[in-house]
């Protein structure tokens, strides 16, 4: 699960982790008064930021740093009222409807840190570099050696001393060092207490020095964060600041009905149980030259209702013009799979090809079902194996 | 012969009361699996549907039956603490099926289970393992079978053991993905060619045995003949297997990477990026298999007609029951 970077920011505020001042805001009239009481007390250099999960912000324009009142005004409006359009969003782009609002910080350096968990090394792992900024994939691509990584103690977590040498190795220098440190600490703690799977704070910044701060303030200025869907029954908090505006409401409606689904290019719809053979479904629509319209697994134990919905969601796109249904039943048994295709197409309506491939468990009266129904659903086939289906369903929409 | 678990392994369901771990104790009980007993804390002293024992805790459950290996069903939020119980208890082979476990719990799991070296954990998330015994009576569905061990979710009559095999071959199966290890057993049956023990080792990011600990025991074994390993997009693992197969296996191994067409996108920031590293992709992981001598599959329909080709057998194309 993601969240906006504004409540990011304000997770990382109850962990003691310094952020700018600012808020979210909803409307032009309300960017403009955060934007008088920013203006107040600080310097009037500020940001206006798209709050989407989408990334390309910045290239894209919602992105603004802003130097008055009007400018913010100028600048909330337009995110307001235009969609976002980046590499990263649907074609015809994103509405956005909440802004942060920010004041702006001088910067001096920017450091990437992050934590995330290291499957390799069954830990999590706190991923740090001195050239932060937007790049990092880049310099972890051209200079691996400035990518550093400190993998944490799967049961206590991270040590003082871990943070320490790290700080160091950042090049950080006196008081940065304890700033620093008290912020990968407080990161560390954050990650595991929230059942995070992404911490990543991108840029952290160490600010000028001035009279105040002679070594300058380490301040988080961008913030990401993404959890564990499986945790969530014991992070209600958490799951509190689920956005459902920002998912695809087909996603959204499949995962209600305890499917997985994820809407593709192609015309091809697939219907198939489990995650690997679903994905594996896709590869071979592709080898025979077809283009798979979406991935769909039905999971281990699906109702006749799940399959209906199934149909429905897949049907619903009007790009697809074939369907194919790979099951190969363990638990879930074949012939029960063929009763709720039949009643599922029979409700839905089939109007596109259908090419069926079941193996299993009592495969033999599923077939037997499926000969009963042949009459009734004219556009139905079954296929012998993987590959007979895969070729007979990219005939099929040739 | 086989890997981790036989005819003599004596297996308990935790969490033998629910729906799910009743409906597959009954399974592996078909099968011809030695249950012993389950564990339900609080309906210790009660009896299942089969007649098996119940225990309240996995050390009384050991003590009374002789239990080395565990089934586990137990729903998310406990299963770590049950895989940990299990351990504690002494089971060697513990055998987590439940899906859906908090990654910080099997991280801490997977930390404490150092301190117990003679069990070994398969899964979470996964249909389970299984060793193939020899078929008594019947076909399809409702063959008969005795002295295998399935411990699992799996449809147990697609596979075959190595004395019905008619190319007298068996090969292990080693799978990131429940269904698609079913296609690759399916698929070497129809051939001709047994299963010396297949291996579910579950989609988590953090599990117990990998590829490399499993292809190190099939590549013991006396009657495995060469492995067929399903991998999925995500981690290093499959690359990873692919560089130690280079050096130290001298079976045959057919590889399949799931995944291929699955759209970027999904992954988690810069930090998933920069942690998965080059090997993340199925390209990628193909590239490196192939270039470490495994046979790789294009296609997944390729499992067992590759599989075949690696051992040199001649295919015999069988009418399996479910065909």
């Amino acid at each position: 699960m993601k969240i906006h970077e504004y409540q990011a920011r304000e997770l990382l505020a109850t962990a003691n982790i310094p952020v700018p001042n600012g808020s979210m805001v909803t409307s032009v009239e309300d960017a403009v008064q955060v934007g008088e009481r920013l203006a107040a007390d600080s310097p009037p250099v500020m940001v206006v930021k798209a709050q989407v999960h989408a990334g390309g912000r910045g290239k894209a324009g919602f992105v603004k740093v802003v130097k008055s009142v009007d400018e913010i005004r100028e600048a909330a409006s337009f995110m307001l009222g235009n969609r976002m359009v980046s590499p990263q969003t649907p074609p015809d782009g994103l509405a956005v409807d909440r802004l942060l609002v920010a004041e702006g910080v001088d910067i001096d350096r920017e450091i990437y840190l992050a934590i995330t968990t290291d499957r390799t090394r069954r830990t999590n792992t706190l991923i740090a570099s001195a050239e932060g900024g937007v790049e990092i994939e880049q310099v972890a691509e051209e200079r691996p050696e400035a990518i550093l990584k400190v993998p944490m103690h799967p049961i206590d977590g991270l040590s003082d001393y871990q943070a320490r040498d790290l700080a160091f190795e950042l090049g950080l220098q006196g008081k940065q060092v304890r700033q620093f440190v008290s912020i990968a600490l407080q990161l560390a703690d954050l990650f595991v207490r929230t059942d995070a799977s992404l911490a990543e704070i991108n840029p952290l910044v160490i600010t000028p020095a001035t009279e105040a701060h002679p070594d300058g303030q380490v301040v988080a200025i961008d913030a990401k964060f993404n959890f564990d869907d499986n945790a969530m029954f014991r992070q209600q908090a958490i799951a509190e600041l689920f956005d459902p505006t920002e998912e695809d409401p087909d996603e959204m409606r499949a995962r209600d009905a305890g499917l997985s689904f994820v809407a593709l290019d192609g015309n091809i719809g697939c219907l198939v149980n489990g995650a690997g053979l679903a994905m594996s479904t896709m590869d071979i629509i592709k080898l025979h030259g077809g283009d798979p319209a979406n991935f769909l697994d039905v999971g281990g134990d699906a109702s006749q209702e799940a399959v209906t919905e199934a149909f429905r969601i897949i049907l619903a796109e009007d790009k697809v013009k074939g369907v194919l249904v790979n099951i190969f039943g363990g638990i879930m048994q074949c012939d029960r799979i063929a009763r709720a295709i039949v009643a599922a197409a029979e409700e839905v309506g089939f109007q596109v090809p259908l090419v069926v491939r079941l193996e299993g468990t009592n495969v033999e009266e599923a077939r037997a079902v499926l000969e009963q129904a042949e009459a009734r659903m004219p556009t139905m086939r079954t296929a012998t194996d993987l590959d007979d289906a895969a070729r007979k369903v990219c005939e099929s929409v040739a | 012969m086989s890997i981790l678990v036989d005819g003599s392994t004596k297996v308990i369901c935790q969490g033998i009361t629910g729906a799910s771990g009743a409906f597959h104790t009954k399974g592996c009980l078909d099968y011809g699996t030695q249950m012993v007993g389950g564990v339900t804390p609080g309906k210790g002293g009660l009896q299942d549907a089969n007649g098996l024992p119940i225990f309240d805790t996995v050390q009384s459950a050991v003590d009374s039956t002789g239990a080395n290996a565990s089934m586990i069903f137990v729903p998310p939020p406990f299963a770590g603490d049950s895989i940990l119980e299990a351990a504690d208890a002494g089971v060697e082979v513990i055998c987590c099926i439940t899906e859906g476990i908090p990654v910080q719990d099997m991280i801490r799991v997977r930390a404490r289970l150092q301190g117990f070296p003679d069990s070994v954990l398969i899964g979470p998330n996964c249909p389970g393992l299984m060793t193939p015994g020899r078929k008594v009576s019947g076909e399809g569905s409702t063959a008969v079978f005795e002295g295998g061990c399935k411990i699992g979710i799996m449809p147990g009559y697609i596979h075959t053991a190595r004395c019905d095999a008619a190319t007298g071959k068996s090969v292990g199966v080693i799978s990131r993905s429940g269904t698609l290890t079913y296609e690759a057993v399916w698929q070497t049956s129809v051939l001709g060619i047994g299963q010396s023990t297949c291996v579910g080792i579950g989609g988590d990011p953090v599990r117990g045995l990998g590829f490399i600990e499993l292809l190190s025991l099939f590549e013991e074994d006396p009657e495995t003949d060469g492995v067929v390993m399903i991998g999925e997009i995500g981690g290093s693992d499959e690359a990873e297997a692919g560089r130690w197969i280079e050096t130290n296996m001298s079976k045959p191994v057919t590889a399949f990477i799931a995944g291929r067409t699955a759209p970027p996108g999904k992954r988690m920031g810069h930090a998933g990026a920069i942690i998965g590293g080059a090997d993340d992709t199925a390209e990628a992981k193909m590239e490196v298999l192939r270039a470490c001598g495994v046979s790789v599959c294009q296609s997944p329909a390729e499992l067992g007609s590759s599989m075949a080709t690696a051992l040199g057998v001649q295919p015999v194309p069988v009418a399996h029951g479910a065909s």
